[in-house]
């Protein structure tokens, strides 16, 4: 049931980044909701959730926009299973773990995609494009990780609840 | 005791970091498999597009739905002073067209004068819609939503506002990804009208944010290509229809080298504003493989 619920949210955060992400982009840059996703599993459910939702999350932009399959794959994995070392010290009560994990997550995500798709072509500009992609997506995926984390939260606390009670039962 | 042995009466566990290691290592080997094969042209593609490109549509459609009911409310006001503007511009405008057709039809016959007949009027196309942008930031890339279904295919160009969009590369049965001539990654073969001289244009994302694109290995030695000169792809390229507007030089400078030049020309297409663009269904002949 947990797994269906994540599948599903995956897939929904997915569909939003290719639209509705794009209609309300602020000068060319929509803030990264698969990122908030990848990081927000790592941390909360442990390295196995983060890096399987980050593997998918990677996957389905391959399919559709990647150069070849299984590169976004893995940087999105790698970025789930690190935030997912984190769980130990996670509290769902404390907002500013979350919010400096997934701002370092997106940071690690875009110097990974410069150094790998941009750096290794000879292109060298690398303030132009901390400046003009990488620091806007972050700034505006962290609006977004406040809007978008407490629903995650929330999910999960509902599925946490509700395997308590099963466990009561048995006992 | 290792890990993963299994006990009796106990769940079967396999610990994040050999699940780690397995995915990697597969994603690896896709890696592999997609940089030597066209596997991504395969089964997967065709499965994953029937289950996301029709909620893509979908919100694209509601997207655009209420962003025009919000805009209907905003404009009234104005639209009411436009109107009586308008209506006084018609008159302006019918006496203009009047002028405009009379040059039209010179137009024609000089088309016909001078042999244009390749010009891309030509070309049967076919419209489409575009449902999704690039998920990243990175390259300019979209989806459109139109397949295999509709008798699109790979390499078929794509254009808009009369100019070079790009062209499909990737596609699935209802839907397929263009990629965009302003991208990072891209390369078109153009060629100067005026002169018939062939350069290299290349996207370019820092120059993406100012509208521009830019181009190299122009060789001019009499100094004839000028500020404001169309730039049309060119006959030798083997992926784009030749004669098809890309846009007009508006910067030439000197390389290094004093035989070369390159600079910058802005793109006939508004990049920004694109929405419904138009597939060419003829494609490029190629030289049959020996």
């Amino acid at each position: 049931m947990r797994k269906i619920v994540i599948a599903l949210m995956v897939l929904f955060c997915f569909v939003l980044q290719g639209t509705l992400m794009q209609w309300i982009a602020l000068g060319g840059i929509a803030p990264n909701l698969l990122i908030i996703m990848a990081s927000a599993y790592g941390f909360m459910r442990g390295k196995k959730n983060g890096l399987l939702v980050g593997f998918f999350c990677g996957l389905l932009t391959d399919i559709f926009f990647g150069q070849v399959i299984g590169f976004y794959a893995i940087i999105y994995m790698y970025i789930g299973y690190a935030n997912g070392m984190f769980h130990r010290v996670f509290f769902p009560e404390d907002i500013k773990l979350p919010l400096f994990l997934i701002t370092v997550s997106d940071l690690v995500y875009g110097f990974a995609v410069y150094v790998l798709l941009y750096l290794l072509r000879g292109r060298f500009e690398l303030p132009f494009y901390f400046l003009h992609v990488i620091l806007p997506e972050m700034v505006y995926t962290i609006v977004l990780t406040v809007l978008i984390y407490p629903v995650n939260l929330k999910i999960n606390r509902k599925f946490d609840e509700i395997e308590k009670r099963s466990e009561k039962k048995f006992v | 005791m290792s890990p993963v042995i299994k006990k009796k009466g106990e769940h079967f566990h396999l610990p994040s970091k050999y699940l780690l290691l397995i995915l990697t290592v597969l994603c690896v080997g896709m890696m592999l498999i997609t940089l030597t094969t066209d596997f991504t042209k395969g089964p997967l593609n065709g499965i994953v597009g029937a289950v996301i490109t029709p909620f893509q549509a979908g919100i694209s459609e509601v997207g655009s739905y209420l962003s025009e009911r919000v805009d209907e409310l905003v404009e009234i006001r104005d639209l009411l002073t436009e109107n009586e503007d308008l209506k006084r511009q018609i008159d302006e405008l019918t006496l203009q067209n009047t002028l405009l057709q009379q040059d039209r039809f010179e137009l024609y016959q000089l088309r016909e004068l001078y042999e244009l007949d390749q010009s891309y009027e030509g070309y049967t196309k076919v419209g489409a819609r575009i449902i999704a942008k690039d998920a990243g930031n990175w390259f300019s890339s979209f989806i459109i939503d139109k397949g295999t279904d509709d008798g699109l295919a790979v390499d078929m160009n794509v254009i808009a506002d009369g100019g070079l969009v790009g062209r499909i590369t990737v596609i699935g049965p209802n839907w397929a990804r263009v990629e965009s001539v302003i991208a990072d990654n891209v390369n078109v073969s153009g060629m100067v009208l005026s002169t018939e001289d062939n350069v290299i244009v290349s996207g370019s994302l820092e120059l993406m944010a100012g509208g521009k694109i830019s181009f190299s290995q122009l060789i001019d030695s009499d100094n004839e290509v000028m500020i404001g000169d169309k730039i049309v792809t060119s006959n030798i390229s083997d992926k784009y229809l030749p004669g098809i507007v890309i846009g007009y030089i508006t910067q030439i400078d000197t390389d290094a080298n004093n035989l070369s030049k390159s600079g910058f020309l802005t793109p006939a297409v508004d990049f920004e504003h694109l929405e419904v663009v138009l597939v060419v269904l003829d494609r490029k002949q190629t030289v049959g493989e020996p």
